[in-house]
């Protein structure tokens, strides 16, 4: 029981890689910094590297938001299977919506099925998870938008091209510094919910702290995942939100990665995918005559809202659903249909694809560009 | 307990700006040192449109002051990572 769990969990934070890419390396992608294959295989070694720098965040996820003496194998399991779901189905619509909140919302879910709401630490959860969501999207585009002007202001006198090619090889050194941040705050997760389950299981005290394995595995989970790339929300972020030059993906970056790493530090279990998404908005608020595309963002907005209480009632659902089965065979279910629905949810997204060839072509207002070949390979 | 942690709150705005904006404005200050100099400027004044992506500009006082920039940069980076890295491993027995 103890082993699906924990297959479960790092099948969650491979989802979790593979969705939160884009985060770090959608801007690069989009001003031709880095070749596609290249920007993802940095991405996954710096996340890696980084899922080894702090633990704070997995100390919140782990003892912080649920009350341990009711969490139980079940609930953990059916919680990582409604974050799991909640991520796929982002993924397919290519809505970059925050992981960490899926599977937050999945874990809640379902030990407010086990338990009731007193299951649940209320004030953990408010000023550690949703006031910071609420809060670092507006400093990272904050952030962002102030360092748009500056760059610009600085560099007006410089030939365009010398600028471009400056600000290409800056972009790459942020965009390390932002899947560093991802695996400090995102790898984390997944650490915490596996030292939850460890915690359930009593093979660790209360309060512990994730031991070694559960960090390496974690960390090659979400580098392996990372790598594969999640194209389809890169294409969202680096062309769907704002057009993006060099020195807008610079700007956006820095201040991804310095709010994220901050925040971190202090145990904020953030979404890399909401400060993301609020710094590239903010690049587009900093440079006079970008255009942001509201309607994306607010349909990314909506995405945000819906993701705590509809992974919770997913994890929920997959919580009743094993314990009404009851024991092990209850989550092997839960387990085999969460299989079944990722099959699916694959196959569908084969008929619009998003891969390395594509993904930067000219956005017409969906995710899959229409024709494949749009544009040639710009490197 | 209060529900929003002030004091973290302005740690984040505040050094979010210094390393969020300060940093890439610090390097856009080194990248401008660096494309002073008389090539740039004879590529410029050569075609209006400016096509050339040549990035260094051949003055010495440009470079110097262009490299101080990059380390600074790197510098901080450096710092920022450790100080993450001591934050974030409080359980360090001795």
């Amino acid at each position: 029981m103890l082993v699906l769990v924990v297959i479960t969990a790092l099948a969650f934070d491979f989802t979790n890689g593979f969705h939160d890419t884009g985060n770090a390396m959608a801007t690069s992608i989009a001003t031709g910094a880095l070749p596609p294959r290249v920007a993802v295989a940095i991405s996954g070694v710096l996340n890696f590297v980084g899922a080894f720098l702090s633990l704070a965040v997995a100390a919140t996820i782990a003892s912080g938001l649920v009350d341990t003496k009711v969490v139980t194998l079940t609930v953990v399991a059916a919680g990582l299977a409604g974050g799991i779901i909640w991520n796929l189905v982002t993924w397919l619509f290519g809505i970059p919506s925050s992981s960490s909140h899926a599977l937050i919302g999945g874990v809640i879910g379902s030990v407010i099925a086990a338990a009731g709401g007193s299951g649940v630490l209320w004030h953990g959860l408010v000023s550690k998870v949703v006031l910071p969501a609420v809060l670092s999207p507006i400093i990272a585009a904050g952030v962002a938008a102030a360092g748009t002007w500056l760059l610009y202001r600085i560099s007006r006198s410089m030939t365009e091209g010398a600028r471009k090619h400056g600000f290409r090889i800056g972009q790459i050194g942020s965009a390390c510094m932002v899947s560093l941040a991802h695996g400090t705050n995102d790898a984390q997760k997944t650490m915490g919910v596996i030292t939850l389950a460890l915690i359930a299981n009593g093979t660790l005290a209360a309060k512990s702290n994730a031991p070694i394995w559960v960090i390496v595995c974690c960390a090659l989970a979400i580098s392996i995942g990372t790598y594969l790339g999640g194209w389809r929300v890169i294409r969202t972020l680096g062309k769907g939100l704002v057009e993006i030059e060099a020195p807008q993906g610079m700007a956006a970056e820095s201040a991804s990665a310095a709010v994220i790493l901050l925040s971190s530090s202090f145990g904020y279990s953030l979404s890399t995918t909401h400060v993301a998404t609020g710094s590239i908005i903010g690049t587009g608020l900093g440079k006079r005559g970008a255009e942001v595309r509201w309607g994306v963002a607010g349909r990314m907005a909506t995405a945000w809202v819906f993701t705590l209480p509809s992974a919770g009632l997913v994890g929920a659902g997959a919580f009743g659903l094993a314990h009404g089965i009851g024991g092990t065979i209850g989550v092997i279910v839960d387990l085999i249909l969460l299989a079944l629905l990722g099959g699916f949810i694959y196959y569908r997204s084969r008929g619009s694809k998003v891969d390395p060839s594509n993904v930067n072509a000219e956005w017409t207002g969906s995710v899959a560009p229409t024709k494949t070949p749009a544009e040639p390979a710009a490197v | 307990m209060s529900w929003i942690n002030l004091s973290a709150l302005w740690k984040i705005v505040v050094f979010g700006l210094i390393a969020g904006a300060g940093l890439p404005a610090i390097f856009a200050v080194g990248l401008y040192s660096l494309s002073q100099g008389p090539r740039t400027a004879r590529l410029a004044g050569a075609d209006g449109a400016t096509e050339s992506d040549t990035l260094i500009g051949g003055s010495v006082i440009g470079m110097i002051g262009a490299a101080i920039c990059f380390l600074i940069v790197l510098a901080a980076i450096g710092w920022g990572v450790y100080e993450v890295y001591q934050i974030g491993h409080p359980a360090v027995k001795h």
